[in-house]
């Protein structure tokens, strides 16, 4: 490994992301296929979670409309990229095969492939997360030894999944292939296993995750605070999480927190 | 923070330890009162102001007589919670929150920054080829400049500071580049989504030509101050060990990757920007230590000018926009120099102001309220001095970021300290430091 340089297999424009799946309607294939049969090939969004993240409504921004006075009442939901069908492209559906061949149950615990700009993501649930990373690690057609660390994003309107932690891999054997593992927990339990024993990088990210959005990494060594100080109450980069504003000197009046400033979009 | 001080972590051993809690005072005193205790043991605080620690570093160190047992390392001391803020800045406001993180090399942070905004917005191939080259050009004098830092301040720690003169000189002439082109020294906010802010000045290259030689004698001095230099090598040869699977294990990229004999950039192994257009060397060296590590660095600036030189070339015969022209995104400004100081040209505002209400309206819009990016995520690495920088970018589809992190090289790499000083002396520990070459504005953000 050690002299090799990493080729440039740069995922390049691959597959057009937009959402052409019809989500529901179809029977699920249901996992009684042959686990060795290897003809019917993995389709892991068996009951696709929702990608609409929140709907938004504010004054201006709305599109579809002639309307520029900014009453015209936006109303716009936020859908983030759905899952993808086969075929992803790029080496993307022999990586997703080497994993669920991987992992236990033939990948039903893959929750749903999605390909987006040129990026594979998987979404696993959090109890298989750890299997997820250990196979992505260890098995030879896969190899994602390096990790590029932990970090969280906080979708307040994805309910139940409201707190989601992505995970940035990379295989420099493979030729410097990038792969996104992203798992959720709910606000109400905000707990997800830590990888600090498969990738010790991710000991002061998962520190970082948990100081920022409270997600809880059960089996961190020492998980605590590393940005805000020991006593900090909250976690700042939720999107719950109170902003201050300004008190100014003149006729009671304040500047508001810039979250509830007047804004054109939501 | 106040000065109230930080519990350590638990420590079995230390609990039912007799202890001396120095904190100012008579230094012999303490002394006095270690040595009547019979304990050998010294828990010490370096930083956060300590001159050898790269800005508000906090290190804990257990030291057992001269050795350091134990390494920990606090850091938070210049978290300006940079990532939220920019949820409340448009994208392109975004470059100026990220050109202050990593503060030694803010225009690679920008780089990293608007590259992710254009894979969202779908625009990466239609980036003028002259802004690419701008990009590329002024990425690559950044890296020169911010390892000139890294060997400069390291060598200071050790007492050299001609080291540090001689860097800091050198530098001095990137920044002199920087001003006439940016018109500011650091925290430049020059790269722009869709290309870049303004285009270089008619004689920009000229005295870029002119500072070439200058900058490569300045660099020849300092290899020739440290290369045979024994008090230099005798410190740092085999200090500071951490070899190709411990940086594997830790997440380590950059020069302290390199140092261990992997040849791994991101400018070749994801090439952005045309790095694969561009002759240049990845600089391997086999010691995995910290001199193994400074010299990668001083062999990288060598390859950094080589391509400055080709970009310099290209750029004498690449005239063209350097914003992309897409009317949704380009940033409708043209600056210039006017008698009373920088500001929009005259035939800029002419041509906008005389041209239709419409065309107005939109600018108007589009700095104020700002693009809209398509739902999505992404993430886009580039080889930043100190390692992989990614931003991992989110939109909601809005005019903000949703969501923004970046993952700096220092952060990740600063969780080696322990492996790397742990065992050794504290004068090693500043070596150890030294070599990793964190920048506290990248490490809290």
């Amino acid at each position: 490994m050690t002299d090799s340089v990493p080729t440039p297999p740069v995922p390049d424009g691959g597959v057009a992301p937009d959402g052409g799946v019809a989500p529901d309607g179809g029977v699920a294939p249901d996992g009684a296929a042959a686990p060795d049969g290897g003809a019917v090939a993995f389709e892991p969004p068996l009951n696709p979670p929702a990608d609409l993240m929140e709907v938004r409504r504010g004054l201006f921004g709305a599109t579809d409309s002639g309307d520029t006075s900014g009453f015209g009442g936006l109303v716009d939901p936020v859908e983030m990229p759905g899952p993808s069908p086969r075929p992803y492209g790029d080496w993307f559906d022999e990586a997703v095969d080497a994993l669920v061949d991987a992992l236990p149950g033939q990948g039903q615990s893959i929750e749903k492939v999605v390909v987006d700009r040129g990026e594979l993501t998987v979404y696993v649930h959090r109890d298989n997360l750890l299997a997820t990373l250990g196979a992505l690690r260890d098995v030879q057609a896969l190899r994602f030894e390096l990790s590029l660390g932990v970090n969280g994003v906080h979708y307040p309107g994805d309910t139940g999944r409201e707190l989601h932690a992505v995970y940035h891999l990379m295989s420099i054997t493979n030729g410097a292939r990038v792969l996104r593992v992203e798992t959720t927990a709910p606000d109400g339990d905000p707990h997800l296993p830590s990888s600090v024993a498969i990738y010790p990088t991710h000991d002061w990210h998962e520190r970082e995750t948990y100081d920022m959005f409270g997600i809880v990494f059960d089996g961190h060594p020492a998980l605590a605070r590393i940005l805000m100080p020991n006593d900090w109450v909250g976690h700042p980069q939720r999107k719950d999480y109170p902003l201050g504003g300004v008190n100014v000197q003149f006729h009671g009046a304040s500047v508001p927190p810039v979250d509830e400033r007047r804004r054109y979009y939501s | 923070m106040t000065a109230q001080p930080i519990a350590p972590a638990p420590d079995t051993d230390f609990d039912d330890a007799a202890f001396v809690a120095a904190a100012g005072g008579d230094w012999s005193d303490v002394a006095d009162e270690i040595v009547r205790l019979k304990e050998e043991r010294v828990a010490i605080n370096m930083g956060p102001q300590h001159p050898s620690t790269h800005g508000v570093l906090r290190l804990i160190l257990e030291l057992d007589g001269e050795t350091v047992t134990e390494t920990r390392v606090g850091i938070g001391y210049l978290h300006s919670g940079i990532e939220k803020t920019m949820e409340f800045r448009t994208w392109t406001q975004g470059t100026a929150l990220t050109t202050r993180m990593d503060y030694v090399a803010s225009m690679c942070n920008e780089l990293t920054y608007v590259l992710a905004v254009e894979k969202l917005l779908g625009l990466t191939d239609e980036i003028p080829e002259r802004a690419v080259t701008i990009r590329v050009l002024i990425a690559e004098l950044t890296r020169v400049a911010s390892h000139l830092i890294a060997v400069g301040t390291g060598g200071n720690e050790l007492g050299g500071t001609t080291l540090m003169t001689v860097g800091f000189r050198e530098r001095e002439e990137i920044l002199r580049f920087f001003e006439m082109v940016t018109g500011q020294r650091m925290n430049n906010a020059y790269m722009r989504i869709g290309g870049v802010s303004q285009d270089l000045p008619p004689d920009a290259l000229a005295f870029l030509r002119g500072a070439y030689p200058r900058i490569l004698r300045g660099v020849g001095d300092l290899e020739d101050l440290l290369m045979k230099n024994p008090i230099y090598r005798g410190r740092l040869v085999g200090n500071a060990y951490l070899d190709l699977t411990g940086c594997i294990a830790l997440g380590i990229t950059g020069p302290m990757l390199r140092a261990t004999g992997l040849p791994f950039d991101v400018r070749r192994a994801i090439p952005y920007c045309g790095y694969e257009t561009f002759e240049f060397d990845v600089i391997t060296e086999t010691t995995s230590d910290a001199w193994g590590r400074f010299m990668v660095r001083m062999r990288e600036i060598r390859e950094s000018m080589r391509i400055v030189a080709q970009c310099i070339e290209r750029l004498e015969g690449t005239p063209g926009p350097v914003m992309v022209a897409d009317g949704h995104v380009a940033w409708p400004s043209q600056l210039s120099i006017g008698p009373d100081g920088q500001g929009q040209s005259p035939e800029h505002v002419r041509e906008v102001l005389s041209g239709s209400m419409e065309s107005l309206i939109h600018h108007f819009k589009l700095v104020t309220e700002g693009f809209r990016v398509p739902a999505g995520q992404v993430f886009v690495q580039t080889e930043h001095p100190k390692g992989t920088q990614g931003v991992h970018a989110v939109s909601d589809g809005g005019t903000h970021p949703y969501r923004l992190h970046v993952r700096e090289a220092s952060f990740n790499n600063l969780q080696a300290t322990a492996a790397l000083c742990d065992g050794g002396t504290v004068s090693d520990v500043i070596i150890g430091l030294a070599s990793i070459d964190p920048v506290l504005g990248g490490v809290d953000r």
